[in-house]
C-alpha cells in the first residue's frame, strides 16, 4: 500500500533563485497562487498565513529554509471544519538546477493521518498552483483556472 | 480488452494556457511531439482500433500501440507497450489515457498510466520520472513556443528491474 502523500515534479525555465523567491515572497505569491496571498516574514519558526479574500485558508509554520534549494513548512487547512481537526501535515519544496536554464521543482506533501480529507484537497490544488507558477516564470502571465467550470 | 481491470498507477495533471484542440494536437502529431518528447515522434490514427506509434529519433518503433478510445479534443486512450522483446509477456499491457478539459482560461490535461498487472515501483519509476519532464515541456511549447530540453538520466532502476525480469532491454 502506498504512503498517504502527494509528490509532484515540474520543470521550469528559470533559475533556482527565482523559483525560491516565487515561493517565498508575499507580493509574488499574490500573482499566481489561485487568489491566495502568503503572509510571513519567511524565517524558520515563523507562521505563514495563506489568505484568500481576507479569509485564512491554511495555517503554516516554516520548518526549514535553505535558499535557493529547500523550503519546508507545516500545513493545517483551516477553512474546513473537518480538515481543521486533522494533525498538521508537512510540505517540502526541493529546487534543483538541471542546467543553466532549467529548474526541477519537486513538491512533497506528507504526514497525513489515516482518512485525511486534506490530502485529496491539496492533491487537486498543488498542480494548479505549480502550473500557474511555471506559466508566470516562463511567460510573465499566470493562469486563470476556474476549477468549478470544468466540462 | 477490459480496461476496468487495469490499475491507474501513475497520474499526472498539468494546466496549460491553451485550447483543448491545441493540446490534443500536441499529443497526437509528430511535428509537435518531437519538440517536447525527447525527439520522439507520435503517429496516431484518430479512430478506435487505429495505430498508435511512437518512433525514436532514429525512426525505430519505440511504442507500438492501438487506439482504444478517441474523442477529440477531450479524450484519447491507447495501449502503450514499449517495443522491447519479452516486455509485454513479462509486464502485461500498459494503457495511457489523456483527458483534456477547459477550465476557465486554462486547459487541464490529465495523463493516467494504467497497468494490467501489479508492478513494482522500480518498473513504474521510468514513467514517474519521464512524464513530468515530457508534459512540463509540452506546456512550455504551447505557452512559449519553446520546449524545455530537460536532460534526463537513463531510468537505471527501471532498466535493472526489467533485466531482472528477463526483458531483453536494448
Amino acid at each position: 500500500m502506498s504512503k498517504p502523500e502527494f509528490v509532484y515534479t515540474t520543470f521550469i525555465r528559470n533559475t533556482p533563485e527565482k523559483v525560491f523567491h516565487a515561493l517565498s515572497d508575499t507580493a509574488f505569491t499574490e500573482k499566481y497562487w489561485m487568489g491566495c496571498i502568503l503572509h510571513s516574514d519567511w524565517k524558520v519558526g515563523s507562521p505563514i498565513k495563506m489568505n484568500r479574500g481576507g479569509k485564512t485558508m491554511n495555517e503554516c509554520v516554516i520548518l526549514e529554509s535553505d535558499p535557493p534549494r529547500r523550503l519546508s513548512y507545516s500545513w493545517l487547512t483551516v477553512f474546513d471544519e473537518a480538515m481543521k481537526k486533522e494533525k498538521p501535515s508537512k510540505v517540502t519544496f526541493v529546487i534543483e538546477a538541471r542546467d543553466a536554464e532549467i529548474v526541477k521543482l519537486t513538491v512533497t506533501h506528507d504526514g497525513f493521518g489515516e482518512g485525511s480529507t486534506t490530502l485529496p484537497s491539496i492533491s487537486t490544488g498543488w498542480p494548479m498552483v505549480l502550473a500557474s507558477l511555471k506559466s508566470l516564470l516562463e511567460t510573465g502571465a499566470s493562469l486563470h483556472i476556474e476549477p468549478h467550470k470544468g466540462e | 480488452m477490459d480496461v476496468s481491470k487495469f490499475r491507474p498507477d501513475t497520474i499526472y495533471t498539468i494546466y496549460i494556457a491553451s485550447t483543448p484542440a491545441r493540446v490534443f494536437e500536441a499529443l497526437t502529431v509528430a511535428e509537435f511531439s518531437k519538440q517536447y518528447f525527447f525527439g520522439f515522434a507520435v503517429e496516431c490514427e484518430l479512430k478506435v482500433g487505429g495505430a498508435f506509434v511512437v518512433r525514436a529519433p532514429d525512426g525505430s518503433v519505440h511504442i507500438d500501440g492501438k487506439v482504444l478510445a478517441c474523442d477529440p479534443p477531450h479524450k484519447l486512450r491507447v495501449t502503450w507497450n514499449v517495443n522491447w522483446p519479452g516486455l509485454v509477456e513479462k509486464l502485461g499491457e500498459t494503457i495511457v489515457t489523456y483527458e483534456i478539459a477547459q477550465m476557465g482560461d486554462a486547459v487541464r490535461l490529465t495523463m493516467t498510466e494504467s497497468h494490467e498487472r501489479a508492478l513494482p515501483d522500480d518498473i513504474l519509476s521510468g514513467g514517474r520520472t519521464g512524464w513530468p519532464a515530457i508534459l512540463s515541456s509540452l506546456k512550455s511549447v504551447l505557452e512559449t513556443g519553446k520546449p524545455l530540453a530537460v536532460k534526463m538520466e537513463p531510468p537505471l532502476k527501471m532498466i535493472a528491474a526489467l533485466k531482472a525480469m528477463g526483458v531483453n532491454v536494448p
